[in-house]
């Protein structure tokens, strides 16, 4: 048998051929790619970087500011309401769906216009509360519906990843006598999260996306930046730039999820 | 309370009708939307599994830029954007001018995303189907496209279809983002009566209300297209 070391000839893998659809769709894009070029090439302005660049940055920088904020509120108001959606009383559990359905069941759009522009009729009675500062200005009402409007999609996340965690773990944890709630932070909690760090990182590029809407209502984010350098200029390139930075930020973050799940579970790996 | 009813009845008085009008509006631009949606997205989903490295990686592309705009920017880009190209390619060739409607940008921007997203939907679904499927199809001698008809379509319907729901709600809420390029939707309406009205509080919450009743009406639907998708499977 050792001696027999006539090696059977490998068949060379098939060369990839080249299909029509293929080079036709490829070569669509490569056409973009360098109509783009050429454009941005031809219309491109010193003078607009100069006039609109830090706009874009400070815009920028309220994007980001009201997605991180907004995230954290809405994480914090997700937690009851999660806790309610999966608790044995029949109000609480109500009272919650109620508030995942709303949130979810209507455009983010039309919650933001009701806050800024409704809630400004009531401009009297929040006067004498003392929190018309609040409704006054456009960026906490934006705030103030992303929160909500996030916190009850995470309120679903958090639901489904802690109902993943099998049952046995929480048995386990009351025979070893350990109390609830530490069975909550210590053993349930850190396994669920490893299941919503998908969901939740999601979350948060829907939010940037999302956040856009902010601008209709004055507030000079990325967007309401764009449009204003729009309107004073007309140059299309303005909207392109937009562009080009929130799909940075979005595949920014997107590989970024996927380097952190990749290292959070590699306990999991075989 | 009876200045509301008469600021929301129909006639002359009350903006009922154009509430009303706003909704069909919705309506139709969003069932417009769906089949563009969702015959894109499943070409894509096709693209996205074909030994062709060139043609999977055109349609990686196409995902990438779409699912990470926001949808917003994509409806100014579509509405701006393919407007100012059509005037100067009308100006350069001399053809008399076209110009998209706010509704068509609507369509066009939002059945791309929508897509983009069913694309992937697709692809999940399609991996669900087992192997053996297709080969059992074709070793009976069925063709290709009958295979693909009578033996993976129904499996595919039925593992997307949640998948689907969901970009369908999606659709339906996005299209209150199209009233901002001044398509006269239930958002738009309402906003034009708040201003006229001053009674910003009354219609956007009418407004929110309105679409509230569209998702639960849509919830319905899905649930009984899922209940038919399964007509096959054991009753519980």
């Amino acid at each position: 048998m050792s001696g027999n070391t006539t090696t059977l000839a490998v068949p060379a893998a098939p060369r990839p051929k080249l299909k029509p659809a293929g080079l036709i769709a490829i070569g669509i894009w490569i056409a973009v790619a360098i109509a783009f070029v050429f454009y941005f090439v031809q219309a491109f302005d010193v003078t607009l970087i100069e006039r609109f660049g830090m706009k874009y940055l400070s815009g920028l920088w309220v994007t980001v500011s009201l997605v991180a904020v907004s995230f954290v509120c809405g994480a914090i108001v997700s937690l009851p309401v999660a806790l309610g959606r999966m608790a044995t009383n029949p109000i609480a559990r109500a009272l919650s769906f109620a508030f995942v359905y709303f949130f979810r069941g209507t455009p983010l759009i039309a919650q933001i216009f009701l806050i800024y522009y409704g809630f400004g009729q009531f401009h009297g009675f929040f006067e004498t509360i003392g929190l018309w500062w609040f409704f006054r200005e456009a960026w906490y009402c934006g705030l103030l519906s992303l929160a909500l409007n996030t916190a009850a999609y995470q309120a679903e996340i958090l639901r489904g990843a802690i109902e993943s965690v099998p049952k046995g773990q929480w048995e386990g944890g009351r025979s070893l006598g350990i109390p609830r709630l530490v069975i909550f932070f210590k053993i349930v909690l850190p396994q669920a999260l490893i299941v919503a760090l998908r969901p939740y990182a999601n979350e948060i590029i829907l939010m940037i996306k999302a956040s856009a809407i902010v601008a209709i209502i004055t507030v000079y984010d990325l967007f309401g930046e764009t449009r204003q350098a729009y309107s004073r200029t007309y140059d299309f390139q303005t909207y392109v730039w937009a562009a080009l930075l929130y799909l940075a930020i979005v595949e920014a973050l997107r590989h970024a999820t996927n380097w952190a799940e990749r290292r959070l579970t590699r306990h999991l790996k075989r | 309370m009876n200045e509301s009813l008469t600021l929301l009845g129909f006639g002359s008085t009350g903006w009922g009708d154009d509430l009303a009008r706003g909704v069909l509006v919705t309506v139709s631009l969003s069932l417009a939307t769906l089949p563009i949606g969702l015959v894109l997205g499943f070409l894509l989903s096709l693209a996205k599994q074909s030994e062709d490295a060139l043609l999977k990686l055109s349609a990686d592309i196409f995902t990438t830029i779409f699912r990470g705009l926001p949808e917003l920017l994509t409806l100014f880009l579509v509405y701006f954007g393919i407007n100012a190209a059509l005037k100067s390619a009308s100006q350069a060739t001399g053809l008399p001018d076209i110009a998209l409607s706010s509704f068509v940008s609507g369509m066009v921007a939002l059945g791309v995303v929508f897509s983009a997203f069913a694309s992937e939907v697709f692809l999940s679904a399609f991996r669900a189907i087992p192997h053996g499927q297709r080969e059992g199809g074709l070793s009976l001698g069925l063709g290709r496209a009958k295979v693909m008809l009578l033996v993976i379509l129904p499996q595919l319907i039925k593992i997307a279809l949640p998948g689907l729901a969901n970009l369908w709600m999606n659709l339906l809420k996005d299209t209150a983002l199209v009233s901002v390029i001044g398509l006269a939707d239930i958002l738009r309406q309402a906003g034009i009566a708040a201003r006229v009205s001053r009674e910003p509080f009354l219609f956007f919450g009418t407004a929110i209300v309105l679409y509230l009743i569209l998702t639960i009406i849509s919830s319905f639907a899905i649930g009984g297209i899922d209940r038919w998708t399964k007509r096959g499977e054991v009753a519980k």
